[in-house]
């Protein structure tokens, strides 16, 4: 396992008030990751430094074999760099078919030349199938993405981000809103995806995270509190005290 | 190959299939009809009206791919309408100018040097404005295939430079239809001064009088700008249900409605956003060198930042973001407000006030838009496609 992303004395604030306080991180390819941390403690916000959305005050933060600084970069070329994110609220798009979303998603050139030429590929199709499949969309692909239930939108997000490929998988709370067997299978395909990749998963939920069975960062105000395995870190009296406490 | 290949493009997209029918079916109507087929039930100025109709139609598809589709409320497309209709306005009456001032001096026992007969077309062209030396800006307009080049170029370039500036620092919304506003109303002020090089708010004139032939009846001049016309717009059609069919309309309508979205999948929004309104600039300079021709004259009013606007109602009117919706909008406002502006339309006395079309048509225009964007949002075709899921 060697180190993917690399992020040291990273601080962000909004307003004078710091979101994220002199932050580190670390994670490996291929490694499961899991943060949890109280509301409002900066692990969006975390996402949104990576992906390039939010640019730190100072920190540094190092991404792949080649330790390019991502916060240079525009967030498209974040993306194209194998960085992927879900979003906590989901967001695909509405007014496009489920088939188009991951047509959109599809690991394949990005410039509007090659996009304006692209042609469709039987390989591209059954990829697209493929991944309708293991996110339980198959019979979906041609309706409107805004015709989904709450749910089935997580699930087309989800089916997104692995059809970009990205070494990198950011996904803030995917959990919400789904039934116990649906966080299951969650967890399943993030476990999977974990096998070859770097993934960072956002949840609240302790079973959720138990399940995951990684490595758990806890965040609070903006820095790591505590890091470990989930009982180590459940044990943890600070932990207690800021958290699980209430 | 690419037979079979723009075969089942037009059968995966009937609408397209059924708007060049109908232009087809359109444009050998009026050609039986005019008056230089003989029959003449339909009237030379008509069919220019008619040919320049086709011209807004062709502006307004391209306003509608960039607002409807990629969602960028551009209020500036009409400037570069108005800088194709001056690229070649300027080879116009440059050469028909030439033409006459070489009739003149042939008279003349010892032949004319290069520069008497430059200065006498310069004296010609630009007394009106008390200039008598030609422009820098004129340099090529000795030159059809120069100034064609221009109708691309000019307004290509300048939606290049400003969209990427815009773009760039990530100007959306409202705030970058201001900015297109302040473009377009920058350039009409520019032209309106007599020391522009473009004869100030004189414009262009006598743009119908096609150099070389003279001895052609301007019905059957007419005639030939509306098939162009009509050819132009149809293959406009094509490449616009082209570019937004595939991928790459995916791609635009995902901006239009999530563009931040968009950049977190690795596309770089910009370059999309810059190539749909350099594409649809281009083409509105096309648009514009094939009006003005068919309206005689064109001057800087024409660019005024109210006629953006006008081109933006018509496409809510019509039905943003599917062609068709475009043209019918174009086809249906510009008609009616020829109409009504016109002075053919009955006064309406009420008794106590008389409402005149000529000053109540502008209100009635904006009632209206603002009917369609709250009550209709999908504009005129969305009835069209209520219908045709109802068979
Ligand atoms: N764009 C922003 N502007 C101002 N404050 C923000 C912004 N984004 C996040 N914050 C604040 O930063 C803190 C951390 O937020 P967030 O990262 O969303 O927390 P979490 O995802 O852990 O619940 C919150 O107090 C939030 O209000
Ligand atoms: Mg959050």
């Amino acid at each position: 396992m060697s180190t993917l992303l690399e992020m040291s004395g990273v601080s962000v604030s909004f307003d004078g008030f710091k979101a994220i306080n002199n932050l580190s991180f670390q994670i490996g390819e291929p490694e499961m990751r899991a943060i949890i941390g109280p509301n409002g403690a900066g692990k969006t916000t975390f996402m949104d430094i990576i992906t390039g959305k939010t640019r730190p005050d100072e920190g540094r933060v190092i991404f792949g074999e080649k330790s390019m600084s991502l916060l240079g970069m525009s967030e498209s070329q974040i993306a194209r760099a194998g960085v992927g994110r879900k979003f906590q609220k989901p967001t695909v798009f509405e007014a496009q078919t489920v088939r188009e979303n991951f047509a959109l998603a599809l690991k394949n050139p990005r410039s509007p030349f090659d996009v304006l030429l692209h042609r469709k590929t039987p390989a591209g199709a059954d990829r697209i199938e493929a991944l309708a499949e293991q996110v339980g969309l198959s019979d979906q692909l041609p309706r409107m993405a805004g015709e989904l239930s709450h749910g089935q939108k997580q699930w087309l997000e989800i089916g997104m981000l692995l059809a970009q490929d990205p070494r990198l998988l950011l996904v803030d709370e995917p959990a919400a809103g789904m039934t116990p067997a649906e966080r299951e299978k969650t967890t399943d395909i993030l476990v999977a995806a974990a096998q070859k990749h770097a993934v960072v998963v956002v949840e609240h939920d302790m079973e959720f995270v138990r399940r995951l069975n990684c490595k758990v960062t806890v965040l609070n105000e903006g820095s790591v509190l505590a890091e470990g395995s989930l009982d180590h870190v459940t044990n943890n009296p600070d932990v207690i005290d800021v958290y699980l406490g209430r | 190959m690419t037979k079979a290949l723009s075969k089942t493009f037009l059968i995966r997209h009937p609408s397209t299939l059924w708007v060049l029918a109908s232009l087809g079916l359109f444009t050998l109507i009026v050609s039986v009809l005019s008056e230089a087929a003989g029959t003449g039930l339909i009237s030379t100025s008509f069919v220019k009206t008619l040919g320049k109709t086709l011209c807004l139609c062709l502006i307004a598809i391209a306003m509608d791919v960039v607002w409807g589709y990629c969602g960028i409320l551009s209020l500036g497309h009409f400037a570069f309408f108005g800088i194709g209709g001056y690229a070649i306005g300027m080879w116009l009456m440059y050469a028909r100018t030439e033409a006459i001032v070489a009739q003149n001096l042939s008279a003349n026992l010892i032949p004319p040097t290069d520069s008497e007969i430059s200065d006498a077309i310069a004296t010609q062209i630009f007394g009106v404005v008390g200039a008598s030396e030609f422009p820098a800006i004129w340099a090529f307009s000795h030159s059809l295939t120069l100034q064609l080049l221009m109708v691309l170029l000019v307004p290509g370039l300048l939606a290049l430079v400003f969209g990427w500036l815009a773009f760039r620092s990530r100007v959306t919304g409202v705030y970058l239809s201001i900015l297109t506003q302040a473009m377009t109303l920058a350039l009409a002020l520019y032209l309106f001064q007599n020391d522009s090089g473009l004869r100030g708010n004189n414009g262009l004139s006598g743009l119908q009088n096609i150099p070389g032939f003279e001895a052609t009846s301007q019905a059957v001049i007419s005639l030939a700008f509306f098939w162009a016309s009509a050819l132009a717009l149809a293959l406009g059609y094509l490449l616009f249900a082209w570019v937004t069919a595939g991928k790459m309309g995916s791609v635009i309508r995902a901006i239009r409605d999530d563009e931040a979205r968009v950049r977190f999948l690795g596309y770089q929004v910009e370059s999309y956003k810059l190539f749909v309104f350099t594409l649809t600039a281009v083409v509105s300079g096309i648009a514009g060198a094939l009006y003005y021709p068919q309206a005689g004259i064109i001057n800087p009013a024409e660019i005024a930042p109210i006629a953006s606007i006008y081109l933006a109602v018509w496409v809510a009117i019509g039905g943003r973001g599917k062609l068709y919706g475009a043209i019918i909008g174009a086809v249906f406002v510009s008609l009616l407000s020829s109409y009504f502006t016109g002075g053919s339309a009955p006064d309406i006395n009420l008794g106590f006030y008389v409402i005149k079309w000529t000053d109540w048509w502008l209100v009635l225009l904006g009632l209206s838009f603002v009917a369609v964007t709250l009550l209709f949002p999908g504009g005129i075709a969305s009835l069209f496609d209520k219908l045709a899921r109802k068979q």
